[in-house]
């Protein structure tokens, strides 16, 4: 089923929460809301739920109109943070629960609700713990209960708050990998939220950036990490290196570097700032081309495939680079040295006003 | 000075017991001495002993002093059996009445933010801090003859005070606070998350009820029950105001002990306050029992997590 929400607006007291938020999800796809917290991203995801009414605005499924359906009639799986699993039920009735409250009429019988849980129980791998309570499991195995319990009644839309957020590094690792097989085997369309962008480029078809209550981007991974739209996404999805200057007569002069920037032909001068990832800097001893800049290492980090720099401009700007293994083992840098930095591609926003 | 001065790193690790043992501890300093302790201890068992034990032994005393014939008579007279009986309906009414409101206001409060909440968890408090006897004569000014209600009251043939409907009131009154009081905190500390899992699967608002919110606070709701029905059945003040003292009619146990006592006739006082200490023996260990239950279980549950394991 598709989902598709027209500018939602959605205010706690005060603050604004969502501001004219509209996004598409197509039937089958996995899509990730990212964003830091406070962003709106968890707001827009109880709102699809209908956990949250929107102050404006509407939310359809597959072109029908739900705004007003109440929660229970919505068909939605929502999984919560922190799992909210029934603590006096085992697995087996927490999974059950969603079947057995059924009214008489459409409640499946004993034996067909028993084998549609032990079914989803041995689709997480949890069959063997079916009379466990949930007090008595780690915390992967209670995110796939919640799982579990969220596909038992076959919600045409899954949705999940910050579904790894309680754990672990390593089980995070795993368990997202897992969602995904999941999610290509099942194909119910999905949408979770999450503050990693780790999490959000590795999981997701799509991703939707969202900052104070606006979306800044949609697109898939590569598209928003390859050619981020604005200055945040830029920022959020990973670190970078800044130069400030200007535009003027289709040049952009930023402190020692200058690019061509042929979308500002005018010469009056606009303040700009170019961006670049620490892994798009070459570093080396000599200055063969230009628009670099000598710098002088201060601190290194050889313990990775990439190899962390961090390098001090003459004007005292710090720069992070980040080399492959094989470049540092050519150059074998010492702290101290003076090195040669150049970016071999940057983008330039312009500041305030669209990039 | 010799090497042996000093102990090597390991025989000092050795010497330690991987966690400290009481006896360790002890060994250590780390507590007081023991002359501080016993006399402490002391104090403590010297005022349980003045204050709780030499009473009750008293009213027992008291009680059988002139035999077990007489103690059986004192409580098979009719105004004994009729205290009995209205102590018995005023806890019957009061107890599930304050367990529903209980119930209803810890929902309120606890899962819904409105105004005036923090005015309602104050008012919930009020009988616990008013004196009993004026809560007892606010109900004579509203309800008595020359009361608000009074008039009204008397043209329709409704008598509320000095008889049977004042007495439940008034020990509906002092004891509401006691299940609300136990209920919200736990249906606090629970959260909604719960409940909306719940309602996101399906479940309409009494499913939710039963079937989620009511086990996670059962333990609440039964401990405040049973401390409800033990003031329910030892209420004094209030219902002193509004009873009249009718012998065989508006006499609960308390009071008839009162009016007993009151007429030199120890003997029969005390065999009749003996059946309250009786339910204070029982409603201390009911109540140990439901606190032991509840921390077993949670105990059991913590002893089974396993360590965090892959997917």
């Amino acid at each position: 089923m598709s989902i598709e929400v027209r500018a939602v607006t959605k205010r706690f007291g005060n603050f604004t929460a969502l501001d004219g938020v509209g996004i598409r999800v197509e039937s089958g796809e996995l899509v990730a809301l990212l964003g830091p917290s406070g962003s709106g991203k968890t707001s827009l995801l109880r709102i699809i739920a209908g956990l949250e009414m929107p102050d404006a605005g509407t939310v359809l499924f597959d072109g029908e109109d739900a705004t007003s359906r109440d929660v229970r009639d919505r068909r939605v799986g929502f999984v919560f943070q922190h799992y909210a699993l029934f603590r006096h039920m085992t697995v087996f009735e927490n999974v059950a629960f969603g079947l057995r409250v059924r009214p008489a009429g459409t409640r499946p019988a004993k034996d067909e609700i028993r084998d549609k849980v032990l079914h989803l129980l041995r689709m997480v791998q949890l069959d063997w713990l079916a009379n466990r309570y949930p007090a008595q499991l780690s915390g992967g195995q209670r995110q796939r209960v919640a799982l579990a319990r969220a596909l038992a009644v076959e919600p045409r839309v899954l949705l999940l708050d910050e579904p790894f957020g309680s754990l672990d590094a390593r089980v995070r690792q795993e368990l997202r990998r897992w969602l995904r097989r999941l999610h290509d085997e099942i194909h119910v369309t999905s949408v979770f939220v999450t503050h990693d962008q780790e999490e959000a480029l590795e999981v997701a078809d799509r991703v939707v950036i969202l900052n104070e209550g606006r979306i800044e981007q949609v697109g898939t991974p590569e598209e928003v990490f390859e050619r981020p739209a604005t200055p945040f996404v830029m920022n959020f999805l990973g670190s970078v290196n800044i130069f400030h200057g200007r535009v003027e007569a289709g040049k952009a002069l930023l402190g020692p570097i200058a690019f061509d920037y042929p979308e500002h032909p005018d010469a009056a001068a606009l303040p700009a700032a170019g961006y670049v990832r620490p892994h798009e800097l070459d570093v080396g001893r000599s200055a063969d081309a230009p628009n670099g800049l000598w710098t002088t290492l201060e601190r290194m980090n050889a313990a990775g495939a990439l190899v962390k720099l961090e390098l001090a401009g003459d004007d005292g700007r710090l720069l992070q680079v980040e080399i492959p293994r094989e470049t540092y083992l050519e150059l074998r840098p010492e702290l101290g040295e003076k090195l040669y930095v150049r970016p071999r591609s940057l983008r330039v926003f312009l500041q305030r006003g669209e990039g | 000075m010799s090497t042996r001065a000093v102990p090597s790193p390991t025989t000092e690790v050795r010497a330690t017991p991987p966690f400290a043992t009481p006896a360790a501890i002890r060994r250590r300093g780390l507590t007081e001495p023991g002359a501080v302790r016993a006399a402490l201890l002391a104090v403590a068992i010297g005022f349980l002993a003045l204050f709780v034990a030499a009473p009750v032994a008293t009213v027992f005393g008291q009680a059988l002093s002139k035999g077990l014939g007489a103690y059986l008579a004192a409580l098979r007279t009719p105004d004994a059996l009729a205290a009995v009986r209205l102590t018995l309906l005023a806890a019957a009414i009061a107890v599930p009445l304050n367990t529903v409101f209980g119930l209803l206001a810890g929902w309120a409060i606890a899962k819904f933010r409105f105004r005036g909440r923090s005015a309602l968890v104050t008012l919930i408090d009020l009988p616990l801090s008013v004196s009993p006897v004026i809560a007892g004569m606010v109900f004579v000014l509203l309800f008595g003859r020359s009361g608000a209600f009074g008039p009204w009251l008397t043209e329709h043939g409704v008598k509320i005070i000095f008889s049977t409907p004042g007495i439940v009131i008034a020990t509906m009154f002092v004891t509401f606070p006691l299940v609300a009081r136990e209920v919200i905190p736990v249906m606090q500390a629970g959260g909604t998350e719960e409940e909306e899992a719940a309602r996101v699967l399906g479940a309409g608002g009494w499913n939710i009820f039963r079937r989620v919110t009511l086990p996670n606070i059962k333990w609440g709701v039964l401990y405040g029950a049973i401390l409800c029905n033990a003031r329910a059945m030892g209420e004094f003040g209030a219902v002193s105001v509004v009873s009249g003292h009718i012998r065989g009619k508006t006499n609960t146990l308390p009071l008839h002990t009162e009016i007993l006592y009151n007429e030199y006739d120890f003997q029969s006082a005390f065999a009749v306050a003996s059946l309250l200490v009786f339910l204070a023996l029982v409603t201390l260990v009911a109540r140990s029992a439901v606190e032991w239950r509840a921390r077993r279980l949670a105990a059991e549950a913590e002893a089974l997590v396993p360590r965090e394991e892959a997917a």
